[in-house]
């Protein structure tokens, strides 16, 4: 069934977005992330102009992190407190971001270095993420006698404004966390996303939360994220497309509610492998867009004064 | 005879000795939510206050141009190992679509010195005024336009798709493609003889949003922000309705 896009001005097949939808909101409810760095490339093979892809796709992440939120508010698995912080941070960094977005677009190849961002941090969380999953694994296969190292107290942990995240089972001073925000906050503002990718393997790693709480913390946070963007976004760039938008969060809010539940049945270390292997999957594919000489050197944009 | 008819066809100005008199199957086409492309039947007949002058045959060019916009056509180079963007030029007027339809080989139906005037060919329907001094080769920008919209299905010509019975009657088809936009699509119909145009109609087909596609893009331009909180809206109307609804389920 083909269905007129009215922002994007063209045409597509609404069950492949309804498809893609339900994809990226399966990995959105398993692992955390928003799926913004999978949509957006997807969407541009589907010929939406970028433009439009990447105005509508944070409200498609609105809808199915919310959904995704949902189910794991209802098994206790969201660090409000935490979020609440780390949002604070994110809110900060994307106005800062935004503004160095401004910068770099007046100095032209605003494009390519999203590009580079994007294989560069896909890249090494992938690869951070992979290392130590592996690791985990082996550990537990030598048997209960090899257990990881406690936490051991750092500078981190002589940082003062000390707050107690009870869901996390955390005691430690609120400027880490801002600081995680803040930057992923700004990579976001940067690369168009809601930083998910970046803000799980952070507060997994940084500030040592659990795996299973870390899931619906970064969910929490990413509506909030996404939200604003795609309120700057309709308003700025008038890019956003409604009808698009449905189609996609259609599927993403169903799929998001079969991904929680798939990724309440795995263990924590199978679930960082399976995202740290998707995030070196589409960081690879681009790096290789980038390597590879494409089969069309032009390309074609409206002139925008 | 034949001399002074030919010096009839050669000098402008001079009213036409062969006129078109036009139909369309309809002149406005309307993009509804379930918009897949449409097909326009342009029809039309050849009218004479004398018989067709004998020597060269009457041929028929259509043209359907749709709304003509700046676009900038960038070029991909190897720079440190790997692909950017490095040159770019601005075509000043590209239009959105264009399909060229004739009765027979385009070079035998138009002469080049009557496409240069009346811009029917797809390279001279495209406006570029100028490079930068800097890219030597700027052609091969405007070609790489038409290349990549003719794939696209976005411009085409037709040879011979112009049926054209007893040098009196023709019609064309001219199909239009999913990824329409709108706005004012110039249609044009050059009757022909020996490379030579004889008489121009033009015409408009206008194209236009209705229903649902026009509400949003119409809510989207003048109340963005209205918009943007809708879109949210539903976003989370979404969320909460599909986890409400699973939870259902599940008991």
């Amino acid at each position: 069934m083909q269905i007129y896009l009215p922002i994007a001005e063209m045409s597509v097949n609404a069950f492949l977005l309804l498809g893609l939808g339900g994809i990226v909101g399966v990995l959105s409810g398993m692992f955390g992330v928003g799926g913004g760095f999978l949509l957006t490339p997807l969407l541009f093979f589907v010929g939406i102009p970028p433009a439009v892809a990447v105005g509508t796709q944070g409200n498609q992440i609105v809808a199915s992190s919310l959904s995704g939120v949902l189910a794991h508010v209802k098994r206790r698995t969201v660090d409000f407190r935490m979020g609440a912080v780390l949002l604070a941070g994110g809110l900060m960094g994307s106005a800062f971001g935004v503004y160095i977005f401004t910068i770099l677009r007046s100095l032209g190849q605003v494009d390519l270095l999203v590009e580079l961002c994007y294989v560069v941090f896909l890249g090494i969380v992938g690869t951070l993420m992979l290392i130590e999953s592996l690791r985990a694994i082996r550990r537990a296969r030598l048997g209960p006698g090899a257990l990881p190292p406690r936490k051991r107290h750092n500078w981190v942990h002589n940082l003062p404004l000390k707050v107690k995240f009870r869901v996390s089972g955390l005691y430690i001073s609120v400027i880490p966390p801002i600081l995680v925000g803040m930057l992923v906050g700004i990579l976001s503002a940067i690369m168009g996303v809601g930083g998910g990718f970046i803000m799980v393997p952070a507060m997994i790693y940084l500030l040592g939360m659990p795996t299973k709480v870390v899931v619906g913390t970064s969910l929490f946070q990413i509506i909030f994220v996404a939200a604003f963007t795609t309120l700057l976004h309709a308003t700025a760039n008038q890019t956003v497309d409604l009808i698009l938008a449905v189609l996609l969060l259609i599927g993403g809010v169903i799929g998001a509610q079969i991904g929680t539940r798939i990724g309440s049945r795995l263990r924590a270390e199978q679930l960082r492998i399976a995202l740290a292997v998707m995030v070196l999957a589409v960081g690879g594919k681009l790096a290789l867009d980038l390597l590879i000489e494409p089969s069309e050197l032009y390309s074609i944009a409206e002139a925008r004064e | 005879m034949i001399r002074l008819l030919c010096l009839l066809l050669l000098l402008p100005g001079l009213a036409a000795a062969e006129e078109v008199v036009l139909g369309l199957s309809r002149d406005e086409v309307s993009i509804s939510t379930t918009f897949d492309g449409d097909e326009i039947l342009i029809f039309g007949a050849i009218k004479r206050e004398e018989p067709a002058p004998a020597g060269n045959p009457l041929e028929v060019v259509v043209t359907v141009a749709g709304p003509s916009v700046p676009v900038t056509v960038r070029r991909k180079a190897r720079v440190a190992g790997i692909w950017v963007n490095t040159d770019a030029v601005e075509v000043d007027l590209a239009p959105s679509f264009y399909a060229v339809a004739t009765t027979g080989p385009f070079d035998e139906v138009l002469s080049a010195v009557e496409d240069l005037r009346h811009r029917v060919s797809i390279p001279r329907a495209i406006r570029s005024v100028g490079a930068p001094a800097f890219i030597p080769d700027s052609e091969s920008f405007t070609d790489a336009l038409i290349r990549i919209r003719t794939e696209a299905g976005l411009y085409r010509r037709d040879e011979g798709a112009v049926d054209l019975s007893e040098e009196t009657l023709f019609q064309a088809s001219v199909r239009l493609p999913a990824n329409l936009v709108e706005g004012q699509y110039a249609t044009r119909i050059f009757l022909t003889r020996g490379g030579r145009v004889v008489d121009v109609y033009v015409t408009q087909i206008a194209v236009n949003k209705v229903g649902l596609e026009r509400w949003l893009f119409d809510l989207s331009k003048s109340h963005a922000l209205i918009y943007g909180l809708l879109s949210l809206v539903i976003a989370v109307a979404a969320g909460w309705g599909a986890s409400a609804a699973f939870q259902a389920l599940r008991r």
